[in-house]
């Protein structure tokens, strides 16, 4: 079974690029260049140097020793909330923002959600000079007001978007838009493993990262580079993704996949894409889509902003669908507990979307001697205002 | 023969293209809005299928979707208005939507429904030719149904060529780089590259739309082409004034500007 996308820009039965024609010009040029682009020396030098210089990496692969006697197997937490802006987000944006620069590209566009990706997007065009646009759902705007400052006091021109439900689908339709009006200078930074091909194996590249450093830090901490287990959340699937990319060929390795189950997989507020989703397309892709019987996409619900989207990255799919990765879910409430969990035993106040992944430990059975990764995708200060809302701590 | 055919072999010029969303301004307006266009001048309907989505319209027709949505409005729903539309009109008839209430029908299912009320082509956006051609292309032909591409001012000309070939009623002139939306003139440069377009002798004829709004813009975008599509600024009109026997024909009139 091949794991990673195909000549065609397909993952199994997911994936392709359902664009309109005006965006085929655009897209067509990133197809034909991102790969050439991505392995070039000098590309390669400068990409390596920011993650090294700028963003803080390699990230600590740290073993958690109080987390580890309370669930009975060597738990270790990959660290990329120490990143510069606090998570994985900016490894995406410093390889697409170098490769923006070589397609010679003027002025940026993003979408955001919670926040974080666009954060990260404002950064590097600051840190590139590069005019920053940024999309978020007018909702969000308000949810998350911390990040909306940040973007601008970075410099970027934040877009609150106030067309269809205002969250995270809809800012990723008024990028679109945006993009379609202005093709020729302008690059999409899409902050997912989702998208038209071939924004789900570039934003997969990049994000690859993760593993890479992972099987180094195995290997000279436990002596062997392939863990048990490897737990990451999955919003649209990029923290994910860098996690598992390393990893897809090597099946003795379980990658375990956790979705926001919001209120409850049955409540009618859930973002458990895989539990309630089917085949469908959204933003230029084929995967699995929430939607209802008519094919209108389902709005979603987490408390996680950045977990608040009602698809998955086609890449994600095809390893649901081929039962590669293990699919499981968790409420808003187990995240909440597991993140303020987190923070009493091992002293880290995660995301709480990374919370996500730490409430599967309590979902899963080890043995004393199982290797468990799991990817702490970010840190817990954009979510002060939730944790303190909830209250239990 | 296709409908759309015979109009384009029979009339050469100045044809008018109106789109509507199904399920606006009422969930039951449908038939009626197609009985009105019909016989008021218009020379083919293009029925939108609203979608939750809908990533290359503006801010007019995102409007217009949600309120059908909002209405009740559903695929299934627009096929069950559509059944005895041939018994009222010939006129040709063009679906057009976005691909995931289509795949969710499934596309056998769905055009084998178009063919059953009498559809004549379909307009799918986010439907790109290289897939078409892959996956879709053959379930079409089986149901007579003629799908329509877009060009663009930035479509090469080996693309446009290959969508020339493999249309066989007429090519969509996306008539500047933008979203649908009405507009009161046409510029210098989207001149430029009408005139690009109309010397490269397609087969098919071509009718330009997004932006053309008034007797002006019509007949301007007409002098390049066989004729144009108005979508944005019928819905505008239909949202002004909601009694459609007032409003389809003072909207046609102005367009064509018959009185
Ligand atoms: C910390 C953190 N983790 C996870 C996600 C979810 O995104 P993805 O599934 O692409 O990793 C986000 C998105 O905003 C995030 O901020």
């Amino acid at each position: 079974m091949k794991y990673t996308v195909d000549d065609n820009g397909y993952y199994g039965r997911f994936g392709g690029a359902f664009i309109p024609e005006m965006l085929y010009p655009n897209v067509e040029e990133l197809r034909e260049n991102y790969l050439q682009i991505m392995s070039d020396p000098s590309f390669q030098k400068e990409f390596n140097d920011l993650l090294e210089n700028y963003v803080g990496r390699p990230t600590p692969l740290y073993k958690a020793a109080r987390l580890s006697e309370k669930y009975g197997a060597a738990i270790y937490l990959k660290r990329e909330d120490l990143n510069h802006t606090g998570a994985h987000k900016i490894n995406n944006t410093i390889g697409q923002i170098l490769l923006a620069k070589r397609l010679g590209k003027q002025s940026i566009i993003a979408e955001t959600g919670a926040g974080q990706h666009g954060v990260a997007t404002a950064t590097v065009c600051a840190l590139m000079g590069m005019e920053c646009k940024v999309f978020m759902g007018k909702l969000d705007t308000e949810r998350q007001k911390p990040n909306v400052e940040r973007m601008k006091i970075l410099g970027a021109e934040v877009i609150p978007v106030t067309s269809g439900s205002m969250t995270l689908k809809d800012a990723t339709n008024e990028a679109m838009r945006y993009w379609i009006g202005n093709p020729k200078d302008t690059h999409y930074i899409i902050g997912s493993v989702v998208g038209p091909h071939p924004y789900p194996d570039m934003v997969a590249r990049f994000q690859a990262v993760i593993s890479q450093e992972m099987k180094k830090q195995l290997k000279a901490q436990t002596g062997s580079e392939n863990p048990d287990k490897i737990i990451a959340c999955v919003g649209g699937g990029s923290n994910a993704m860098g996690a598992f990319y390393e990893y897809l060929d090597d099946l003795d390795v379980e990658l375990i996949a956790v979705e926001a189950a919001g209120e409850g997989v049955n409540s009618g507020r859930s973002a458990a894409t895989t539990a309630l989703g089917q085949p469908g397309i959204l933003h230029g892709s084929s995967t699995l889509l929430m939607q209802d019987d008519d094919g209108q996409v389902i709005e979603p619900h987490s408390i996680s902003a950045g977990l608040d989207y009602p698809g998955i990255g086609p890449q994600h799919a095809h390893l649901f669908d081929s039962e590669r990765a293990l699919f499981l879910n968790a409420t808003d409430e187990e995240a909440m507990i597991a993140g303020i969990e987190l923070s009493k035993l091992e002293g880290i106040i995660p995301a709480i979307e990374s919370a996500h992944a730490l409430a599967a430990l309590s979902k899963l059975e080890f043995k004393k001697e199982d290797v468990v990764v799991v990817n702490l995708s970010g840190r817990g200060d954009k979510d002060l205002e939730t944790y303190i809302k909830w209250g239990k701590y | 023969m296709n409908r759309l055919n015979h109009l384009f072999n029979t009339k050469k010029e100045n044809i008018l293209n109106v789109y509507f969303t199904a399920g606006f301004p009422e969930l039951n307006s449908t038939v009626q809005i197609i009985e009105l266009l019909s016989r008021h001048g218009a020379d083919i309907i293009e029925i939108g299928i609203p979608f939750s989505d809908p990533v290359a319209d503006g801010p007019t027709i995102q409007a217009s979707n949600k309120r059908a949505l909002d209405n009740g409005m559903s695929l299934n729903l627009l096929f069950d208005q559509l059944k005895d539309i041939r018994k009222i009109t010939q006129i040709p008839l063009v679906l057009m939507g976005y691909l995931n209430p289509v795949v969710r029908m499934g596309v056998e299912k769905f055009c084998e429904k178009c063919k059953e009320v009498g559809i004549d082509g379909l307009i799918l956006p986010d439907l790109p030719v290289k897939e078409y051609r892959d996956h879709y292309q053959e379930t079409f032909k089986k149901f007579g149904l003629s799908n329509v591409f877009f060009i663009t001012p930035q479509t090469s000309e080996e693309r446009i060529r290959a969508m020339d070939e493999a249309t066989d009623t007429f090519l969509y002139m996306v008539s500047s780089p933008g979203i649908t939306g009405a507009k009161s003139y046409i510029a210098e440069s989207q001149i430029d590259y009408f005139t690009r377009i109309q010397a490269m002798q397609l087969k098919n004829p071509a009718l330009i739309g997004f932006g053309i709004s008034d007797n002006n813009t019509f007949m301007q975008a007409s002098k390049f082409s066989s004729g144009a599509i108005i979508g944005s600024a019928f819905i505008n009109a239909l949202a002004q004034d909601e009694k459609l026997e007032n409003s389809i024909p003072l909207f046609l009139n102005s367009i064509l500007k018959k009185s």
